[in-house]
C-alpha cells in the first residue's frame, strides 16, 4: 500500500513555507528534543525505531549516531547527503523541493543528538532549485529562532549551511563528499578512521541521507516504537521508490517496506507501456543486480530483495520491457562508471575503461567470443580490490547482463547486430 | 579583474559562513562560472585571492568537477541526460534531434552563439524522463513539440 508519511504534505504548494509547516505541527519534535530530551535519549528513540539509512547501504541510523565519541573535545558535524546521483534515483530532490522544512527539522534533531554545532547539507551542483528551496527554508528557520544561537532558550546553538557540489557521482560516497566539502577533489578516504571519529575537518562527523533524516521528526513525534511497527521486523518504516523506465505511470511512490514490487510496478505504475512484456528490473539504482520477471513479487524490504539476488540500494526501480537490448544497458552503465570513477585506484580507473571499451566493441559489431570471458575476468579483477564500493558497483550491471542474457552478447558477436533492437529509441511516442 | 563586484561580494559572504575557508572553493567556483559562463586559469587565481587560498588548491578542485565548463559554451548550455532511465525513454533520439535542429556537434557552439549541446550522466530526474537541463533549469517529460517550444522561448529571451 502507498503509505504517505514523508509524502503526507507533498502536494500542498504552501508546504515549503515555514508558517504552513508549523501550522501542521512542524518543529514540535525539534522543540521537544532540545527542551525535554537528553541527546542519548534521542539516539535511543531512533535506535528503537529500527530505521536504516536510505542512502544505499542501509546502516542503522541510531547506531551510526552512537559511534560519535561523546568525550571528544573537537567540534562535531552533521552532514546531510543530498548528492543524489545514483542513476534511477530522484527522491531526495522531491523532499528538498516540496517539504524542505522536514529536511531541516530532521537535520536539526540529528545535530542535537550527536552534539553538532554545525550542520551542512551537501546538494549536487545541478540541483539549483532544490538548493534554493533549502536555502529559503533555512533562512526562515533562522528568522523563527529554530536555528542560530540559544535556540528557543534551550542553550543549544546550531548553524546550518547549504553546500552545492560540482556534479560528481563519487561525491555521494561519504568520504569523497567530506573531501569535496573541504574544497578538495572528490576522492575517497581509506577507512578506518570512520567519519564518526574523524570526518569533516578531521572531526567527528555523521553523514546521513536526506530521506533518512526526513523521518526524524515523525520518529520523535510518534515514538520509535510506533515507527518500528511499520514495515517489516528488520526493515522498518516506509521508503520512497523512484519508479522509472517502461511503465505507464512513472513517479516517486512512498510504500511501507515489505510491499511487493508487483504492486509498485503494476498497480501504482500501471504496468508496462504499450502492452509489452516485462523483461528486467533494476530494483535499487544502477548499482544493484538486475532481476528477471519471475522475481516481480519480491517484497521490497532489505532482506527480501537480497534473497531475490539483488539489493534495495537507493530505491530507484528501473523497469525494462521486451524491446530492451541488454548489451546496450550494460554499455550505458559501463560508460557511467568509467566517467564517474574518481581515479584513485588502478583497478577501478583502468578496469572501468576496459569494461566500457570491450562492451562498446561488442555493441559496434566488432566483438569476439572471448570478449565475454574477458569481461567476466575484468569484473573479478575490479571487485573487492578498490578503496570504495564504486568499483564493485561498476561490475554489477556487466555480470548481471552476462549471467542473465548471455545469448544477447553471443548474438551480437555472431551476427554483428543485436538480438533485440531497442524499439524505444524514439522519444516521439515515448 | 574578471569577477564582478557582486561576485566578489557573494564569494566573500559564502566564505565567512564556513568554519574553514577552503570549503568555500566549490561555491566560489560556482559563482564565478555562472557569471562568466566557464572557468579558466585567470578565474582560478581570482577566486583563490578572494577566498584566501592558493591558486593551486582552486585549480585542482575546478579540474576535478565536470560540472564547471572549462571552455567557452553557448549562452545556453543544454545538457541532455543519456543515462539509463532517460535512455529507455528515448534520450539518444532526443540528443540527435537537438544536434540536427541546432546544426551542431556535441560541445560546439551554434552559429548564433546561443546553444551548446552535451550529453551528461543521470541528473536525478529519472521518473520524468527524457529530460535535459538548460543552464540552471530542468526540462522534463520531453517531446519534440516541447523541445521546439523551449528553443523558441530561449531564442526570444536571448
Ligand atoms: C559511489 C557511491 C555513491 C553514493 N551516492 C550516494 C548519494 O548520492 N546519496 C546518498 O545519500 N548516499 C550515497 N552513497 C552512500 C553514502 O556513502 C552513505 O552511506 C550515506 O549517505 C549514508 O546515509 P544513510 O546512512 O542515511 O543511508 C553513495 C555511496 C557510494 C559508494
Ligand atoms: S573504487 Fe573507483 S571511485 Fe572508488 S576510490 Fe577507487 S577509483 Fe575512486
Ligand atoms: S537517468 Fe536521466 S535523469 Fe536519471
Amino acid at each position: 500500500m502507498e503509505k504517505k508519511l514523508l509524502f503526507a504534505n507533498i502536494d500542498d504548494p504552501k508546504q515549503p513555507e515555514i508558517d504552513t509547516y508549523i501550522s501542521k505541527g512542524g518543529y514540535e519534535s525539534f522543540k521537544k528534543v532540545i527542551k525535554e530530551m537528553k541527546p542519548e535519549e534521542v539516539i535511543e528513540e531512533v535506535k528503537k525505531s529500527g530505521i536504516r539509512g536510505r542512502g544505499g547501504a542501509g546502516f542503522p541510523a541510531g547506531m551510526k549516531w552512537s559511534f560519535v565519541p561523546k568525550d571528544s573535545p573537537k567540534p562535531k558535524y552533521l552532514v546531510c547527503n543530498g548528492d543524489e546521483s545514483e542513476p534511477g534515483t530522484c527522491k531526495d530532490r522531491v523532499l528538498m523541493e516540496h517539504d524542505p522544512h522536514l529536511v531541516v527539522e530532521g537535520m536539526a534533531i540529528a545535530s542535537y543528538a550527536i552534539g553538532a554545532g554545525h550542520a551542512f547539507i551537501y546538494i549536487r551542483g545541478e540541483f539549483d532549485y532544490p538548493a534554493s528551496q533549502m536555502r529559503k527554508a533555512i533562512d526562515q528557520a533562522y528568522q523563527k529562532g529554530f536555528l542560530g544561537k540559544n535556540i528557543q532558550g534551550s542553550g543549544y546553538d546550531l548553524e546550518m549551511i547549504v553546500h552545492t557540489g560540482g556534479g560528481a557521482y563519487i561525491c555521494g560516497e561519504e568520504t569523497a563528499l567530506l573531501n569535496s566539502l573541504e574544497g578538495k577533489p572528490g576522492q575517497t578516504r581509506i577507512r578506518p578512521p570512520f567519519p564518526a571519529v574523524e570526518g569533516l575537518y578531521a572531526c567527528p562527523t555523521v553523514v546521513n541521507n536526506v530521506e533518512t533524516l526526513s523521518n526524524m521528526s515523525l520518529i520523535i513525534k510518534n515514538g520509535g516504537e510506533w515507527y518500528s511497527k511499520i514495515g517489516t521486523e528488520k526493515s522498518t518504516g516506509t521508503r520512497i521508490f523512484c519508479l522509472s523506465g517502461h511503465v505507464k505511470n512513472p513517479g516517486n511512490y512512498e510504500l511501507e517496506l515489505g510491499t511487493p514490487m508487483s504492486y509498485l510496478i503494476n498497480d501504482l505504475g500501471g504496468g508496462i507501456v504499450d502492452g509489452k512484456k516485462l523483461k528486467a528490473i533494476i530494483p535499487g539504482g544502477s548499482s544493484t543486480p538486475i532481476l528477471t520477471p519471475d522475481k516481480i513479487d519480491t517484497k521490497l524490504d532489505f532482506e527480501s530483495v537480497v534473497e531475490a539476488g539483488s539489493m534495495l540500494g537507493s530505491g530507484g526501480v528501473i523497469v525494462m520491457h521486451e524491446d530492451t537490448d541488454m548489451v546496450w544497458v550494460a554499455k550505458v552503465l559501463a560508460h557511467f562508471y568509467m566517467h564517474e570513477s574518481c581515479g584513485e585506484c588502478t583497478p577501478c580507473r583502468q578496469g572501468t575503461k576496459w569494461l566500457h571499451d570491450t562492451i562498446t566493441r561488442i555493441y559496434n559489431g566488432h566483438g569476439k567470443m572471448e570478449d565475454i570471458d574477458i569481461l567476466l575476468d575484468l569484473c573479478d579483477n575490479i571487485e573487492g580490490k578498490t578503496i570504495c564500493p564504486l568499483g564493485d558497483a561498476a561490475v554489477i550491471p556487466i555480470r548481471s547482463t552476462i549471467n542473465l542474457f548471455r545469448n544477447e552478447y553471443e548474438h551480437y558477436i555472431n551476427h554483428k547486430k543485436p538480438l533485440v533492437e531497442n524499439k524505444f529509441m524514439s522519444f516521439v511516442n515515448g | 579583474m574578471i569577477l564582478s563586484d557582486d561576485s566578489v561580494d557573494a564569494i566573500k559572504k559564502t566564505t565567512a559562513r564556513y568554519p574553514h575557508r577552503k570549503s568555500a572553493i566549490l561555491p566560489g567556483l560556482t559563482i564565478a562560472y555562472r557569471q562568466v559562463g566557464h572557468l579558466n586559469e585567470d578565474l582560478y587565481g581570482e577566486v583563490a585571492e578572494v577566498i584566501g587560498v592558493s591558486k593551486n588548491e582552486v585549480a585542482s578542485a575546478a579540474t576535478f568537477y565536470t560540472m564547471f565548463p572549462k571552455q567557452k559554451v553557448g549562452k545556453y548550455l543544454i545538457q541532455v541526460c543519456v543515462n539509463i532511465s532517460c535512455g529507455l525513454m528515448g534520450a539518444e533520439s532526443l540528443m540527435e534531434y537537438l544536434l540536427k535542429k541546432l546544426n551542431v556537434k556535441p560541445g560546439e557552439i551554434s552559429e548564433d552563439g546561443l546553444f551548446t549541446v552535451v550529453p551528461v550522466e543521470c541528473l536525478g530526474s529519472c521518473t520524468t524522463a527524457p529530460m535535459m537541463q538548460v543552464n540552471q533549469d530542468f526540462y522534463e517529460n520531453l517531446t519534440p513539440e516541447k523541445v521546439d517550444q523551449i528553443l523558441e522561448d530561449l531564442r526570444k529571451k536571448a
